[in-house]
């Protein structure tokens, strides 16, 4: 169905998922003021969560389904597929992180079920990102996930790393939001609209970019390369990422950097498909992000800042397939998201296992022996760790070979290169980790006892392993969703085509 | 009826045994494992007779697989591959065999490992679509991997990542290669497909320009690796002795093949013009060369038999790389023949040093000296081995290597000539080292006392023997079923090339 947003019904039913939403973190709020003095409540809480995340996602498989559309391109929300879909990423990538943080909150003795509050409005923020086809609401809904993301970095708030990553993670974010409100003014500035869609349509027929665009380009790209942790602005993400509570940390890697990158591709394609200068720019900004985030990971001991540097790494290889500027290149970045979503999920998940006492620091190390003592955890994290090296037989495999194929029919053939030699980098630090858990000893008898998830968190790390696997050798369902999706972000400008 | 499923059953059942393996009770491991590898050989020997020489590629299957790009499951046999499956399934129940007293810890996992390496290597050797080929050759790594990883010697770790690393970083650069081949073609042609058959029929649109030699380039590194060439063979002495018995057996019986097999089936086909070119043909026959003379040399002065046996490797695979870049009729058969001949003589190596190493715990030549007299079976089958490797008339080996001297002649005569003093260093190197574990006086007391080799032990050698004094002798067999294929692949490489030439020396070419 074609929805008229300047119908206030169709409106509504545009925004449906967000309401949905909404409406459930509302009552949330509420079962949480009345409710919140024992675990029970906390457990009811995670479950009100899950349900909330549920009921979002089949309301957004019901738009999907009716192939529900905007009509015109001034709208103030897109209707497409890419949005639907990217959706499910969000949202399935906030119900993992409620499954292992169910025992993680019980186990650090955070029992304050606000925690699931800022979950969803983080992740509302994420789906408002995802729907705005304008530069407002992308900033409204960034804003929004940010600032949940900010108080959940610092929820522990006992512990010292965790207010210093919380404060860390603000102060950086807002200087990033500074750029970003920067730049978007410069573009209203070059060309008098924030709409994604006018400004195309401005933007094709202005024939060479007025330096004010490009300034205002490159501060957009400034401010989504902190929210992407992309290097050289990734500064803040390993000590975030470390000193966040690591449910949080899983979350932020996966969820927060599909939200910013959808948002990316959205304003890139729609907005500026005519400038070929962001070519350039996120070429080098892949390149450097790609090579700097593997080197750093070689230096790192401890398994959470690898797996942050990794992180920056992994956002290097979806700067290559925004770079493609290709509908591939969107289809590439969603298969890989869902990928990639899955395996940090399942890292993360087997570390806060491991972490437990406090959250000490794990380094990889103390995995020696695990597979003698928990095979099944090891076996799921060694799966998650060949699937971020980008082992065929997983879903990381498929994902790396999709934005490969996205580079090379861009013409890119030097990128891809560099993707895959930076690849084999990163097999210098995955690996250790499989080598510690199968080749070295257990150091001492008895040391991975405690090792144990509760069962939402085996639940949570199995469907990623199965998922991971399945998607590995059969990924034809996820192509096709991926391919309808990313062919639904398209320029709007129709009368040069030199961005395609 | 067998054509339409007996390569999917190879591919299929190592799986299944595996999973098997892994649920009965750990003692009951090695015997479930043993029966599987034998189950998969008797599915194998089958092929030696249904298979036509004269038809190319046969036992085809095809179903798609990712359609959205063109994958499909494709697997297929001719007279190249048709050796290596069988060498596969030959040296697989041999490997299980002869680990049954090494390996002590974590069996189960062991030998599932075992198994599904077998489908790996099987499905690289079976793969027609290059999608397909690329995902086998990269999960073989992983089995190899925990192999060397967790049942290895001292150094594990350092050679287990360093073989990892070697191998990924060629086969990365080799995704790129497929990835630009297959879009290529795609333009050219609108058909977008990883086919084995369809990119090999646009090789010629694809020209010799810039792109050509990149795309060689990168297939070079992954098989050039894999084979090991001169100078990236370093990964292949610290894998070799660092693997468990039947890790290194399979490393050289077996993997090491899937570097030459690449350059017969992809590399050279898919870039006639670069690998024709004459800079690329002398590149790579004075790597071929320094591989075969400084393999030999190096291999004289290890201390560490195993040691001695890996650089070995390095020499006969480079009479390997000669003889497929000669490009005639004996060469390439030659070519072919030895990577039999290196599966059997030097897969025996390793399973001898295996043996004296589980009984005297070292791997140090001067540990042994005059074990003749003790152990008398072991020597006389470890001389026997020897003698085939350094290629003795009567044995396999001298069959083999004559046909590539022979072939590589006339295409090379310097280069050949200067080969024929890699069998020269091969007899100094083997013989030296085979005079002072078995032969010299027999001055320690630890050695006095060693048993000879068990039923078990026999029952893992004799047929490897038996393999070497029948190619040895009667090699027709082989040469004939290989004969068509080595054909076609000197004509997609250089049209007319085999009009005149002569046939085999050795039995005739005779369908």
């Amino acid at each position: 169905m074609s929805l008229d947003l300047s119908s206030y019904r169709d409106l509504m039913v545009a925004l449906l998922p967000e309401l949905v939403l909404t409406g459930w973190t509302l009552v949330l709020i509420l079962f949480v003021a009345w409710r919140h003095k024992t675990i029970r409540d906390l457990r009811v809480a995670g479950g009100l969560t899950l349900a909330a995340l549920a009921t979002t996602a089949g309301v957004t498989w019901w738009l999907w389904w009716n192939r529900t559309g905007v009509a015109g391109i001034a709208g103030m929300v897109a209707g497409d597929d890419f949005r639907w879909v990217v959706d499910w990423i969000f949202l399935g990538a906030a119900a993992l992180t409620v499954l292992i943080s169910i025992s993680y909150l019980e186990r650090e003795q955070l029992f304050a079920p606000e925690y699931y509050i800022l979950l969803l409005f983080g992740t509302l923020g994420m789906m408002v990102m995802a729907a705005g086809s304008d530069l407002m609401v992308i900033f409204l809904g960034l804003e929004l996930m940010s600032v949940a993301v900010y108080v959940l970095a610092g929820f522990d708030r006992r512990r010292a790393r965790s207010a210093e990553a919380a404060l860390k993670y603000f102060l950086l974010g807002a200087f990033a939001s500074g750029f970003l409100l920067y730049g978007i003014a410069l573009v209203y500035g070059a060309t008098g609209t924030t709409n994604l869609g006018l400004i195309g349509a401005q933007v094709g027929l202005m024939g060479t970019p007025s330096v004010m665009l490009v300034a205002g380009l490159a501060l957009l790209l400034v401010g989504f390369g902190f929210k992407v942790a992309a290097v050289p602005f990734h500064m803040w993400a390993p000590d975030v990422y470390d000193g966040a509570p690591t449910p949080v940390t899983a979350f932020m890697a996966t969820g927060v950097k599909a939200a910013a990158f959808a948002a990316l591709f959205r304003i890139m394609i729609q907005g500026f498909a005519a400038v070929p200068a962001w070519h350039d720019m996120l070429w080098w900004l892949a390149v450097v992000t790609m090579v700097g985030g593997n080197l750093f990971a070689l230096a790192q001991r401890s398994l959470k800042r690898m797996l942050a540097y990794s992180s920056v790494a992994h956002a290097g290889y979806l700067l290559v397939a925004v770079s493609s500027g290709t509908s591939a290149g969107t289809s590439a970045f969603l298969v890989y998201v869902v990928a990639y979503t899955l395996m940090s999920v399942g890292a993360f998940a087997v570390l806060s296992a491991k972490g437990r006492g406090g959250e000490s620091e794990v380094t990889i190390d103390d995995l020696a022996g695990l597979a003698s003592r928990r095979p099944w955890l090891a076996f799921a994290l060694a799966v998650c760790m060949l699937s971020l090296l980008g082992f065929p037989g997983t879903a990381g495999f498929i994902g790396k070979w999709y934005i490969i194929i996205a580079a090379t029919s861009a013409g890119q053939n030097v990128l891809a290169s560099i993707l895959v030699l930076t690849s084999v980098v990163s097999a210098g630090y995955y690996l250790p980790v499989i080598m510690a858990m199968y080749m070295k000893p257990e150091p001492i008898e008895a040391a991975h006892v405690d090792v144990v998830l509760d069962r939402w968190g085996r639940a949570a790390v199995a469907f990623a392993v199965v998922a991971l696997l399945l998607f590995g050798v059969w990924p034809n369902r996820l192509f096709d969703l991926a391919r309808s999706a990313g062919d639904s972000v398209r320029p709007t400008m129709t009368t040069t085509t030199s961005g395609q | 009826m067998y054509a339409r499923w007996v390569l999917t059953a190879l591919l299929a059942w190592p799986v299944l045994a595996a999973v098997a393996v892994l649920f009965v009770p750990a003692r009951l491991a090695k015997y479930v494992a043993l029966a599987g590898s034998l189950v998969e050989l008797a599915i194998s020997v089958p092929l030696w007779w249904t298979f036509e020489p004269a038809t190319g590629m046969q036992f085809i299957v095809a179903h798609p697989w990712i359609p959205a790009w063109g994958i499909q499951y494709m697997v297929g046999l001719d007279g190249i591959s048709l050796f290596l499956v069988l060498l596969t399934t030959f040296l697989m129940p041999l490997s299980i065999l002869g680990s049954w007293s090494y390996i002590t810890k974590r069996e189960g996992g062991f030998y599932a490992l075992l198994l599904v390496l077998t489908t790996g290597m099987i499905g690289v050797f079976v793969a027609l679509d290059l999608f397909l080929f690329y995902v086998m050759w990269e999960v073989m790594l992983i089995p190899m991997y925990f192999i060397i990883g967790v049942w290895g010697g001292d150094n594990r770790l350092y050679a287990a990542i360093k073989f990892f690393i070697y191998t990924f970083l060629g086969s990365l650069l080799m995704l790129v290669a497929i990835i630009v081949l297959y879009l290529q073609a795609g333009r050219l042609t609108g058909t977008y497909s990883f086919s084995y058959m369809h990119l090999l029929s646009q090789v010629g649109l694809l020209g010799s320009g810039g792109t050509a030699w990149w795309l060689f380039g990168a297939f070079f590194l992954a098989f050039a690796i894999k084979v090991p060439l001169f100078p990236l063979h370093t990964w292949l002495p610290d894998a070799h002795v660092e693997a468990p018995t039947a890790g290194s057996v399979i490393l050289a019986g077996i993997l090491l093949k899937m570097g030459t097999y690449g350059f017969l089936r992809f590399a050279v086909p898919f870039f006639p013009t670069v690998a024709l070119d004459p800079t690329v043909q002398l590149i790579i026959v004075v790597l071929a060369l320094i591989g075969i003379i400084y393999g030999g040399l190096v291999a004289m002065v290890q201390p560490d038999f195993k040691k001695l046996i890996a650089y070995s490797s390095v020499a006969h695979l480079g009479f390997v790389m000669l003889g497929i870049w000669a490009l005639t009729l004996q060469s390439v058969q030659g070519a072919l023949l030895i990577m039999i001949n290196h599966g059997i003589s030097t897969g025996a190596l390793f399973f001898l040093a295996g043996m004296m190493y589980e009984r005297r715990h070292s791997r140090l030549i001067e540990a042994y000296g005059g074990i003749a007299r003790v152990v008398p079976m072991l020597a006389a089958i470890l001389t026997l081995v020897s003698l085939s490797s350094i290629a003795l008339p009567g044995t396999n080996g001298f069959v083999g290597e004559f046909l590539v001297l022979l072939g590589s002649f006339r295409t090379y005569p310097i280069a050949t000539a200067l080969a024929t003093t890699g069998v020269i260093v091969a007899a100094a190197y083997l013989l030296t080292a085979l005079q002072r574990v078995i032969f010299n006086p027999l001055t320690q007391e630890d050695n006095k006392t060693l048993p000879d080799l068990t039923a078990r032990e026999l029952i893992v050698l004799v047929p490897l023997v038996i393999g070497i004094l029948w190619i040895g002798i009667y090699p027709k067999p082989f040469l004939r079923r290989m004969e068509p294929s080595a054909r076609q692949f000197i004509e997609l490489v250089r049209p007319g090339a085999t009009q005149n030439q002569p046939t085999m020396a050795v039995g005739g070419g005779q369908p």
